[in-house]
């Protein structure tokens, strides 16, 4: 079973056509790559792949659920096994770093509170920020500690996937070095499922299995980092031409 | 920093401008005033020196560039005179985009009465777009309410802290001043009727009724109202928002509705607060002003104050509660991806909030008065 499907969806904004019928499957175990130059609606299918914005035709599966049909406790039943990773973190403001994490914890399960504090502790260990900024506030952290605060939100249920948007993009480049090595870490660890929208080359060819180049309204490309080349694409003649140099 | 000097001088009917040193846009005015000395109709040769310029910046580089550009359309024949490499790369590049920019497109200007049918247009879609928000409230979201472990009490309590603990003082302070100044405006019409006791229906009724729930709802409103448009825009561009939903927790029910319940509940008590401090502040006046004991005002109040009037001014609260939470929330929700329109629905939240809470208090007036009450 793929972890995603993605069957010729077309998204339209307004009268502006985003996606003119994509496609892709996203296997389980794998780290996959959204790419394309900046308007081409990668966070865009990122989002209707998380049920934040609906498509206009075609079928996105998501774990076997096809969402275009799905009811709304399946809905929430699946949403508890996927963790999203915004760009900038959108921690709750309201909430410290402890408390975010916590949250769904707090909310889904009967856990004691000693055990979910347990549990928060150990995810901030993972992610690898310091317990004792677990107390701070989104406000009083810097960018890469919200990143990381995010993500170790996004792991507090165990999910089996996992969606990250930019994870690296306004993080310095040791940090975002470091992001990678824990992004394959993690993949090891929990045998998850990630899919991340990506522009940093460093991290797409350090981290990426396969990946899916958006251009042009469609799929311009598919697959792993090995062939990229050989597609004719200005984007991607661009901007894997250089690279590979 | 150089000194840049411009040295212009006519002889018959040539023009030479001699500049010199650093040319910065702090100076390209005097420039223009000093070319603009000398008339174009008697010119027919125009030379431009930038030979002992040291520097010049993109501004002047697009002043000379025009200034050649207007001779030459009056058939004046121009020359420029540098050498340096950089300022003439500088004058080159202006120039290119001069040609470039040319081709722009003009917007096409809208007439005033299409201008005026699309403003009407677009606020006909904001109220369908309000009555979408309060539909799906209260069609797909009231449900969950029946079950009471739904209830997010910690989130209730945590606004009624904010929007009603925390209001007590400026409520308290407010309806005690317009008790106040009403009973001062009376009082003295009052007593040249000699009609002194007077003051305590008139008072009585009128705070109880109109003015203690309507400046409660107006203090609120401002208070309450504009904050939670901004707490939940401001959640909306940082995407919290979005956080929430892929989390599956759904922004009704864990933000929407315990602010609307938490503000219908607190809105009677903070009415209940200012009916009090408005008696009170027309009472020291009666007793200052007009000789009232506090005995007798409270008597006579007890005689002919009904108490309906109390109750009717308690149960316009949660009505205007609703209407400010709801409003203010919704514009929250509206608001976009930018900076800018969290101070534009802040701004709208209130304003179409007490214009809703007066037009549902013009409604509540008529219909109670209708109804005899």
């Amino acid at each position: 079973m793929n972890a995603i499907e993605v069957k010729e969806v077309k998204t339209i904004f307004d009268d502006r056509v985003i996606h003119d019928g994509l496609n892709l499957k996203i296997e389980i175990g794998e780290i996959y790559g959204l790419l394309g130059p900046s308007g081409c609606g990668k966070t865009t299918l990122l989002r209707e792949m998380v049920m934040l914005q609906k498509f206009d035709a075609g079928a996105i599966s998501v774990l076997g659920h096809d969402l275009s049909s799905i009811h709304h406790n399946e809905a929430q039943k699946l949403r508890r096994e996927w963790g999203v990773l915004f760009q900038a973190g959108a921690l709750f403001s309201s909430l410290s770093v402890r408390e975010n994490i916590a949250l769904p914890l707090q909310e889904y399960t009967d856990l004691s509170k000693v055990m979910i504090e347990e549990i928060v502790k150990f995810k901030i260990d993972l992610v690898g920020l310091k317990q004792q900024d677990a107390h701070l506030f989104p406000s009083q952290i810097s960018g890469g500690m919200k990143k990381k605060a995010g993500l170790a939100r996004a792991l507090s249920m165990d999910p089996k996937l996992l969606f990250l948007d930019e994870p690296t993009s306004g993080l310095d480049p040791i940090s975002a070095r470091d992001f990678d090595s824990l992004i394959l870490e993690l993949r090891s660890l929990l045998g998850l499922t990630i899919v991340m929208v990506s522009h940093d080359l460093q991290s797409i060819n350090d981290t990426l299995d396969r990946m899916a180049i958006i251009d042009n309204k469609k799929i311009a490309y598919e697959g792993n980092l090995n062939n990229v080349k050989s597609v004719d694409s200005d984007f991607i003649q661009t901007f894997f031409g250089k690279y590979n140099e | 920093m150089m000194n840049s000097t411009l040295n212009a001088v006519q002889y018959e009917d040539k023009l030479t401008l001699n500049f010199s040193g650093e040319l910065t846009l702090y100076l390209v005015n005097s420039y223009q005033e000093t070319v603009e000395r000398f008339s174009a109709k008697a010119l027919k040769k125009v030379e431009i020196n930038l030979e002992g310029v040291s520097y010049m910046d993109s501004a002047v580089s697009i002043f000379l560039n025009d200034l050649l550009h207007s001779y030459s359309s009056k058939k004046i024949a121009t020359s420029v005179i540098a050498s340096d490499e950089d300022i003439l790369s500088t004058l080159e590049l202006t120039k290119k985009y001069k040609i470039s920019g040319e081709k722009q497109v003009q917007k096409s200007k809208k007439s005033f009465v299409e201008s005026i049918g699309k403003k009407i247009h677009n606020n006909y879609l904001g109220l369908l777009s309000f009555m979408d928000f309060l539909g799906k409230l209260i069609a797909t979201k009231i449900h969950y309410l029946k079950s009471v472990r739904n209830v997010r009490f910690k989130e209730i309590a945590f606004e009624m802290n904010e929007s009603g603990v925390k209001a007590l003082g400026i409520i308290a302070l407010t309806s005690f001043l317009i008790g106040l100044v009403v009973a001062y405006q009376s009082a003295f019409q009052l007593k040249i009727y000699g009609a002194n006791i007077f003051i305590v229906d008139m008072l009585g009724i009128s705070m109880l009724r109109e003015l203690a729930p309507l400046i409660t709802a107006i203090v609120i409103a401002g208070r309450s109202g504009s904050a939670f448009t901004a707490q939940i825009g401001a959640m909306k561009i940082t995407e919290e928002l979005d956080a929430m939903r892929t989390m599956g927790f759904d922004p009704y029910i864990f933000l929407v509705i315990p602010r609307i319940l938490a503000l219908m509940i607190v809105m009677p008590m903070l009415i209940f607060v200012a009916d009090i401090m408005g008696v009170l502040g027309g009472m020291f006046v009666a007793n200052v002003d007009l000789g009232i004991t506090t005995e007798l005002f409270l008597e006579r109040f007890n005689e002919v104050v009904a108490v309906k009037h109390f109750f009717i001014g308690l149960i316009k609260g949660p009505f205007f509660a609703f209407l400010i939470a709801s409003i203010g929330i919704y514009r929250g929700l509206m608001v976009k991806n930018d900076t800018q329109s969290i101070g534009f629905n802040t701004t709208k939240s209130v304003v179409e909030s007490i214009f809703a809470v007066i037009v549902c208090d013009a409604i509540f007036s008529i219909a109670f008065t209708n109804l005899g009450i």
